[in-house]
């Protein structure tokens, strides 16, 4: 069914458990290194592989993260909190069980604000945020496209085993209509800003270090009760995840029309096609039958340890944003194009550095962000946040003009040095000899007799027309201001 | 070093170089004498010079050699490893270098313990040829100490069952008489320790197994605190109840043999922090007399009289009276909720047991079986590995345990005995108001024959276990102590503390068993039969 129709008759219900995996030195329950790469089953260690005796041990830094995710997403942090077994037979799963947190997670209760393109604001909320460890991975050989099915055997390697997770989980997501995809993706990219504000996670999606299972259901009106839902997997980027959102109201509006009803299910995101498909059903996944994790002491965050913690968390993007507003003065829609094109850091350094926000925002998303595109390069590489408080500055004291400074850029972007460097090698400040300039103007003023006859009526505008051929005559070096104010002078003498 | 799973077994080590400073002491009459000192009178004479560690090691060597044909309470002798550790111990003495006071004196590990490079099997066909890749922390602390290490001794798979024959590696006899039981799970730590293999042993305790075989074998067996000792490299059977813990032929040496095993362990989260009591002292305190003069010992009411054999029952009073003669008080405590501590623990401990053994699944260690027919998946190789590899104990447990801990039956079944687990807890608080120690028979019956355990009804089997669990629930600490003979087999005596008291335990323990051996004139075990 077309989205647009689907969405006239449906009302969508989304869900979003988001994993990050944590930056921290080490695995969560052993001292194997967590690290990227490296030869397959190199980064283990007896607890990793869940070798017989092997007991796990709470890795402190990664209580601290999940404490620092817990608070930055306005939770509570739990005063004791478990760990809990999961129990299921799976070969990348080292114990057939992974060590998990289940009635008892660490954060609770919070919400987090994401904004949309056009700066509609939504508030999402969290249900809670809970540690866990990941799994192995497997790879089958001998089959098509590396699926298990046609597979001759399969390897694992537990390098991931034991990586520290944070999983973050919503609650139903309601009322967001035809929005939902765009909600889905914008409160995944929201969270991935805030796990790299907080230095907690690379949260680099293309490595799999932020991961979203998108949880779908359709109701036919917001009264109703929600409807069954199913689960899409691993959604691993901006993009998929609102495909994602869409291809599944699409799929189950399709069947609800059909008088079908959706199987509450598991599903496959495939990018090629941009649609869902079943997954595989786990032979005991119905049930995970639950425990307390006996082999490890409940983890009771000392309430002046999380206040610490919270006295030094850094500015989320959110108030950054809202801060950073009222500061410079931007509408809601320049300060929207300064986040879309990843430059709200380096203006607001060249602000620092003394440029007034008006002037930052301008080199930065004009001239630069130009010379970015037609070089395919980011605007961070052509130029510093020092080299444009200059070039404002220089801008600010009258030794460029706009067209100047622009060419001065093009030799800063070219690596010709600082802005008074390429303006020194390249001659481009503003001239200031009085004589080069009054020839000009008596030039201009000679060879446009009628223009000189409008200023003399009184239509000032008209003196627009003769800086034209003065700048010519001097080859975009004169001071516009200046030239004015002779010309001025000399029609009124 | 490494030990294969190729001379698993009595391995004789001619090779190995004789100690060419004692070269009289290799007399077959000296190497059955060094063979009956405790741990104690060996770490003296070591120190004095009396014998080598090499003397002493060849000794339990050659009489493991003598008489594991009858007794087999070893799965793996390890031989070369602890001549290997003697010969180390005694250059370093030589060379006056630092050594601890009992380096030198044999120990055997149960084969429960992770030991690097040599065969570890849990006493399963699951396990039966693997060779671990690290230590146990109760290895590294005996290897550390300089302890050679004699061997691995037999268990009941995974440590489930009370008579080591539910071993995939034969059954273990009891030295006392050839034809009844050992006790268990930890029978071949008892075995080996009560027919002089070895001075004394590491076992484990989840619900009785280091106490009831050494009831079984007129030896001493410790079950300390939650956490006294770390867990870490001993493999699983139920995480919350599991102890690792000593076996020896006096309290002292059981005192001994804890301290060198106590500690913090950070791979062990559940490991108790800071300094570990000094049980050695306290024990040596207690056998110096004096230890029973006005301490309260606390008939548990719920574990005594009925269910009890009587004989049992008259080792045990007999042993209360020698008590209170030397001034102990005995009073009677009440504890309703030990009448649920079985029911509460046959849930409990299956739940975790189905949990800690699903990795055994022919994955990534241990035996692997593929279908017999059909597709070979992850999922039938499980199966049909499981099935080969885990014996019908161990089977019935992990059935019972995912059952219990299934959607719908957690509440009833594994959340109902937690609560049982903080009324036992909260009773005995009540009770060691009232009492120093509590006192119970540590078994209902002495050591049974063989058969007995497989082919009854297995409920009757579990309720001999009705006076060690409450320990393993609660955490306390918990001792068996020879009381005497009944028809000529061991009755053991169960002493418990309140947690982090096992100090406590030695001290009373060392009293009780100083005022046992003078009043019958030598040690309970000098009358075991010649094997």
């Amino acid at each position: 069914m077309k989205y647009e129709d689907a969405i006239a008759k449906y009302d969508p219900v989304i869900g979003i458990e988001v994993h990050v995996e944590l930056g921290t030195a080490t695995k969560m329950f052993d001292a194997a290194p967590n690290t990227f790469g490296g030869g397959p089953n190199t980064n283990v260690t007896p607890v990793s592989l869940g070798l017989p005796g092997a007991l796990p041990a709470v890795n402190g830094k990664a209580v601290e993260y999940a404490v620092k995710i817990g608070l930055a997403l306005g939770c509570e942090i739990a005063e004791s909190c478990r760990f809990a077994r999961k129990n299921y037979f799976y070969p990348d799963v080292p114990k057939n069980f992974q060590t998990s947190q289940y009635d008892e997670p660490i954060a609770f209760d919070g919400s987090v604000e994401v904004e949309l393109a056009d700066g509609e604001i939504v508030t999402v909320p969290i249900e809670r945020a809970h540690m866990e460890e990941d799994a192995g991975k497997n790879t089958h050989v001998g089959g098509s496209d590396g699926r298990i099915h046609g597979a001759q055997h399969s390897l694992v390697d537990y390098n991931r085993a034991g990586v520290p997770l944070v999983e973050i989980v919503t609650h139903p997501i309601v009322g967001t209509g035809e929005r939902a995809p765009e909600v889905a993706s914008a409160y995944v990219r929201t969270l991935r800003d805030i796990f790299k504000a907080l230095d907690v996670s690379e949260a680099r999606m293309e490595q799999g270090n932020v991961r979203a299972d998108i949880n779908v259901s359709l109701r036919t009106s917001p009264e109703a009760p929600l409807g069954t839902r199913t689960e899409t997997k691993n959604v691993n980027s901006f993009r998929s995840i609102e495909r994602a959102v869409r291809f599944e109201i699409s799929r189950q509006a399709a069947i609800l029309e059909a008088g079908g009803s959706v199987l509450q299910e598991t599903r496959h995101f495939h990018e090629d096609t941009g649609e869902t498909s079943s997954g595989r059903v786990k032979s005991d996944a119905d049930d995970y039958r639950y425990f307390p994790e006996p082999d490890l002491v409940p983890v009771e965050p000392a309430r002046a340890w999380v206040e610490e913690i919270r006295s030094t968390l850094p500015e989320l993007p959110a108030q950054r944003r809202r801060r950073l507003l009222g500061e410079w003065g931007f509408s809601e829609l320049e300060m929207r194009d300064v986040i879309n094109a990843g430059l709200l850091d380096p203006i607001e350094e060249t602000v620092t550095l003394g440029a007034s926000p008006a002037a930052a925002r301008k080199w930065w998303t004009g001239e630069i962000a130009r010379l970015a595109k037609q070089d395919e390069a980011e605007p961070t590489q052509l130029a510093t946040p020092a080299q444009v408080a200059e070039l404002a500055g220089l801008v600010e004291a009258g030794k460029l003009n706009d067209k100047l400074a622009r060419k001065v850029l093009a030799g800063v972007a070219a690596g010709e040095g600082s802005p008074s460097d390429v303006m020194s090698a390249r001659g481009l400040e503003i001239v200031e000899d009085t004589g080069a300039l009054e020839a000009a103007v008596d030039q201009a003023l000679a060879d446009n007799p009628d223009v000189v006859e409008k200023i003399k009526g009184g239509k000032m505008q008209a003196i627009g027309a003769l800086m034209g051929p003065i700048m010519k005559a001097t080859r975009g070096q004169a001071d516009a201001g200046k030239a004015r104010e002779m010309i001025m002078a000399k029609i009124g003498g | 070093m490494t030990d294969t799973p190729q001379n698993r077994g009595t391995s004789q080590n001619a090779d190995a170089p004789q100690n060419t400073d004692t070269p009289q002491s290799s007399s077959a009459q000296q190497t059955a004498d060094l063979t009956r000192l405790t741990a104690v009178e060996l770490s003296a004479g070591l120190r004095a010079g009396d014998f080598s560690a090499t003397e002493v090691t060849r000794a339990h060597l050659d009489r493991i050699e003598q008489v594991e044909g009858t007794v087999n309470a070893f799965i793996t002798v390890t031989g070369d490893v602890a001549l290997a550790t003697a010969a180390e111990v005694d250059r370093k003495r030589a060379a006056g270098e630092d050594l601890h006071p009992f380096a030198g004196v044999p120990v055997t590990h149960k084969d429960l313990v992770v030991t690097s490079g040599i065969t570890t099997t849990a006493g399963s066909k699951i396990l039966a040829d693997w060779v671990p890749p690290y230590d146990g922390t109760v290895y590294r602390r005996t290897k550390a100490a300089g302890l050679p290490l004699l061997g691995k001794t037999n268990l009941d798979e995974f440590a489930m069952g009370s008579s080591t024959e539910h071993s995939a590696f034969g059954n273990t006899t009891n030295p006392w008489d050839t034809t009844k039981v050992p006790g268990g799970s930890s029978g071949g730590a008892a075995a080996s320790v009560a027919a002089f293999e070895s001075p004394f042993s590491v076992g484990t305790d989840t619900g009785g197994s280091v106490r009831q075989p050494a009831a079984f074998t007129g030896t001493v067996g410790v079950k300390p605190t939650y956490g006294s000792v770390s867990r870490y490299g001993v493999i699983a059977m139920a995480s919350s109840l599991d102890q690792v813990g000593p076996v020896a032929r006096s309290v002292i040496d059981a005192a001994a043999l804890h301290q060198i095993l106590a500690g913090h362990d950070p791979h062990d989260s559940t490991s108790l922090p800071g300094e570990v009591p000094d049980f050695l002292a306290a024990a040596q305190q207690g056998a110096s007399g004096g230890a029973l003069e006005g301490v309260r010992l606390g008939v548990v009411k719920q574990l005594a009289g009925k269910g009890y054999e009587d004989g049992v029952s008259a080792a045990f009073r007999s042993a209360l009276d020698l008590a209170a003669a030397q001034g102990a008080e005995i009073v009677e405590v009440d504890c309703p909720s030990l009448g649920y501590a079985l029911d509460a623990y046959y849930l409990i401990m299956p739940s975790e047991v189905s949990s800690n053994l699903a990795r055994y699944d022919g994955m990534r260690f241990g035996l692997r079986v593929e279908p017999e027919d059909g597709p070979v998946t992850a999922e039938t190789v499980m199966a049909a590995t499981r099935a080969a590899g885990f014996g019908a104990e161990v089977k019935r447990r992990i059935i019972l345990g995912t059952y219990a801990l299934s959607a719908g039956y957690y509440d009833a079944y594994y959340g109902s005995a937690q609560k049982v687990r903080t009324l036992v807890q909260r009773d005995f608080a009540a009770a060691f108001e009232q009492a120093d120690v509590l006192v119970s028979p540590t078994a209902p019956t002495t050591a049974f024959g063989f058969g007995a355990e497989k082919s009854s009804d297995p409920m009757a089997l579990y309720l001999g276990d009705v006076a060690t669990i409450p320990a393993n629930l609660a955490g306390i600490p918990g001792m068996s102590l020879p009381a005497g003979l009944s028809e000529g087999l061991p009755v053991g005596f169960q002493l418990l503390a309140p947690a982090h008291e096992d100090a406590r335990l030695y001290r009373i323990g060392a009293g009780l068993e100083s005022a046992l051996d003078s009043a019958r004139g030598h040690s309970l075990l000098a009358q075991a039969p010649e094997l």
